[in-house]
């Protein structure tokens, strides 16, 4: 395992540019949509409140949950592709 | 059969499950002890780590603290799940791969130095006897509750619990535990919400209730909790927050914090691969999952209901708030739960304008005149915050046996996060401190033996502590979380994603992050906690660009990081070997069961 075969090399970046993709997404939804950005979608109505109230209650948990099953789905699948998994 | 024996019943036969397992899951090795043998299917583990997770203080507080703060506390269940995302990425499945028992070895072995695994069992203790005192504290509070012994007593029954399960099983009596405690809390915690929605709503689901229909009023039920608890005085319920940087860093220190938390990483080692790592997490965000959003619903449908308890003609249609705040309920016609509470002291009533009757509002210098006008002299009704849960059943007008699964959900939150801090500091005495620096000869069984008396010792320590909290112990989220995000996060995460951070540069980091951290907790809250030291008063006017000290943990982490780096470039790059080992624990080929050496 120790030295860097390319395989290796485009395994690991993989893993980062869906590591970044996904974070995006965890910052979007509660940094962005659930704190800063509330004030922008307080049109948009929710059970009694805004969208902003929903993602920070509601909608962030969700999304992460989402995230995590995505990239272990993922991630298995490139372990096989790369031929990297166990 | 009276409440008593019904809370007897419930609390002891779960307890006689706890102990059942305990026997079936005798620990015969070290690795059994640390990561229960290394074969736990992901899905049991992600319900152990539910239960891990899930402390006294979600199961019991968190609740109150959304209801008391609406909106603004959002983020404590947003930084209490979002840290899970960053365990699945950036640490979980690379330390599983790394393979062996305890953070604070990775931290050693990574960056080749002694000290730096010092520094990580010194980081590690501190945390985690902080967040320990709190769940025995709690067990003593539920058991004095429930089962009319006082707080003392209560604690040395959890504590001889606790003892039998982990000191026999180690990590693997803990995680079949955990498993049967998550089972207990997560349906303790959702009957009485469902049907407290059911009432509210209409609508079985509390999730989905909190964005309905209030029935008796027809309005969505956050626009009639809005309307009625502005007519008492307060903030809206959904009312947005000023200080924006403060909300962010405080949610960004509770994510990396959790992410951080030893207790939580050692429980990604009883898988049996990498692959299994990664659903782990996902599991276990979905058995959190559903406290978490069962909790904000909780939160405001309690609000709603106390308020409406005492003024029930705000609970329809409101034509004029002056009328419909007009006839409270007189204080000999209370409902039987806030006669039960009363009892405990933590709901308490003084007739302050002599009428009989309960008013309740907020009673601040803007309000002031409103109030007078309506003849009120001052709030009548203080009600504890940590009761709305407990007190769900009695206000929802259950039978007893949901009070009595209540009682046993709350201890299973406690025991069970209590008994994986407590194998997470053992583990750090008898592996890192130990076989990793006094005596290395050490054989298996006396190293399972040193296991046994750490845990022991732990345990009588914490009991001690429960019983008689240090002024700390009500400072878990600046401490624990403080620390796990300015001191261990950063070390972990540049340990598997950098291959030039070498051991100067993460000591130098996590003593930095650690230091300023503290140092700022310190300006605000006292020197080591001790009340009157503090140099400014904890007051938002007074936080360096209105950063309070519970959220500066995130500005520690990303000091760590820059000191990490910068002393790493000026010093020379690890050596081939570990350049080697950061490599391996990329790839999950030939992860293999955690193994000791």
């Amino acid at each position: 395992m120790a030295e860097e075969t390319p395989n290796a090399e485009a395994y690991w970046k993989a893993n980062l540019r869906l590591i970044a993709g996904c974070l995006v997404v965890w910052a979007a939804v509660s940094y962005g949509g659930a704190i800063l950005l509330r004030p922008l979608l307080s049109g948009i109505a929710v059970g009694g409140t805004d969208l902003g109230f929903w993602f920070a209650q509601q909608g962030s948990i969700l999304t992460f949950i989402g995230l995590i099953f995505f990239y272990a789905w993922k991630m298995n699948r490139l372990d096989k592709q790369f031929g990297l998994g166990e | 059969m009276s409440q008593f024996a019904i809370n007897v019943l419930f609390v002891g036969a779960s307890f006689a499950l706890y102990i059942g397992i305990a026997i079936w899951a005798k620990a015969g090795s070290t690795k059994d002890f640390y990561v229960a043998g290394g074969g736990v299917h992901p899905i049991t583990n992600g319900m152990a780590i539910g239960a891990d997770w899930m402390s006294a203080a979600s199961f019991i507080s968190m609740a109150g603290l959304i209801a008391a703060g609406g909106y603004a506390n959002s983020t404590f269940l947003m930084g209490w799940t979002g840290g899970y995302v960053l365990l699945a990425m950036l640490l979980a499945p690379y330390l599983r791969k790394f393979g062996k028992f305890t953070v604070p070895e990775f931290i050693g072995d990574r960056f080749y130095s002694k000290q730096a695994r010092m520094v990580a069992v010194v980081c590690l203790i501190v945390a985690s006897v902080t967040y320990v005192i709190g769940q025995m504290a709690g067990a003593g509070v539920a058991f004095s509750r429930f089962l009319e012994v006082d707080a003392t007593t209560g604690l040395i029954i959890a504590a001889v619990v606790i003892f039998f399960y982990s000191v026999l099983g180690g990590m693997k009596g803990i995680t079949y535990t955990q498993v049967a405690q998550y089972i207990v809390l997560i349906i303790a915690y959702t009957i009485p919400a469902v049907f407290i929605s059911l009432e509210l709503t209409g609508n079985p689901i509390p999730a989905l209730g909190l964005f309905s229909e209030h029935s008796e009023s027809g309005m969505p039920l956050l626009a009639k909790l809005n309307e009625v608890v502005t007519a008492l005085g307060f903030n809206e319920y959904t009312a947005d927050v000023d200080n924006k940087l403060n909300m962010v860093l405080f949610t960004l220190s509770l994510m990396i914090g959790t992410a951080g938390l030893p207790h939580v990483i050692i429980r990604f080692f009883t898988v049996p691969k990498v692959a299994d790592a990664r659903w782990s997490a996902g599991w276990a965000l979905v058995f959190i999952g559903l406290l978490y959003l069962t909790a904000p619903a909780v939160a405001s449908m309690a609000r709603l209901n106390i308020a409406t308890t005492v003024y029930p003609d705000m609970g329809g249609q409101v034509e004029n708030v002056a009328d419909a705040t007009a006839n409270p309920i007189l204080y000999e016609e209370r409902p039987g739960w806030i006669r039960t509470w009363e009892e405990t002291g933590l709901i308490q009533y003084e007739d302050k304008n002599n009428d009989g009757r309960i008013q309740i509002y907020n009673d601040t210098e803007a309000f002031a005149s409103t109030a007078e006008q309506r003849g009120w002299n001052g709030n009548e009704l203080s009600v504890n915050n940590d009761i709305l849960v407990l007190a769900n059943p009695e206000i929802a007008n259950l039978p007893g046996w949901v009070i009595g699964l209540i009682a046993a959900g709350g201890l299973a939150a406690a025991l069970s996060t209590a008994a994986g801090l407590l194998l997470a500091i053992s583990s750090a005495i008898s592996h890192d401190l130990i076989k990793g620096a006094i005596n290395p000869r050490i054989s298996e069984k006396g190293e399972l033996m040193a296991a046994r008396i750490s845990m022991t010792v732990a345990i009588i320590v914490a009991t001690y502590l429960g019983a008689n909290p240090p002024g700390f112990a009500a400072q878990v989220v600046a401490l624990a979380f403080g620390i796990a995000a300015a001191s261990l996060f950063p070390a972990l995460m540049m340990g598997i994603f950098s291959k030039r951070v070498n051991n100067h540069g993460a000591i130098a980091g996590m003593l930095t992050g650690l230091v300023f951290t503290l140092a700022y907790i310190f300006v605000y809250k006292g020197w080591f906690f001790i009340p009157g030291t503090n140099n400014l008063a904890d007051t938002p006017e007074n936080w360096v660009l209105g950063i309070s000290p519970l959220s500066i943990g995130a500005v520690g982490a990303i000091i760590n990081f820059a000191v990490a780096f910068t002393v790493s470039k000026a010093t020379a790059a690890p050596p081939q070997e570990i350049q080697d080992l950061v490599e391996s624990v990329r790839y999950p080929k030939g992860a293999g069961t955690a193994v000791d050496h």
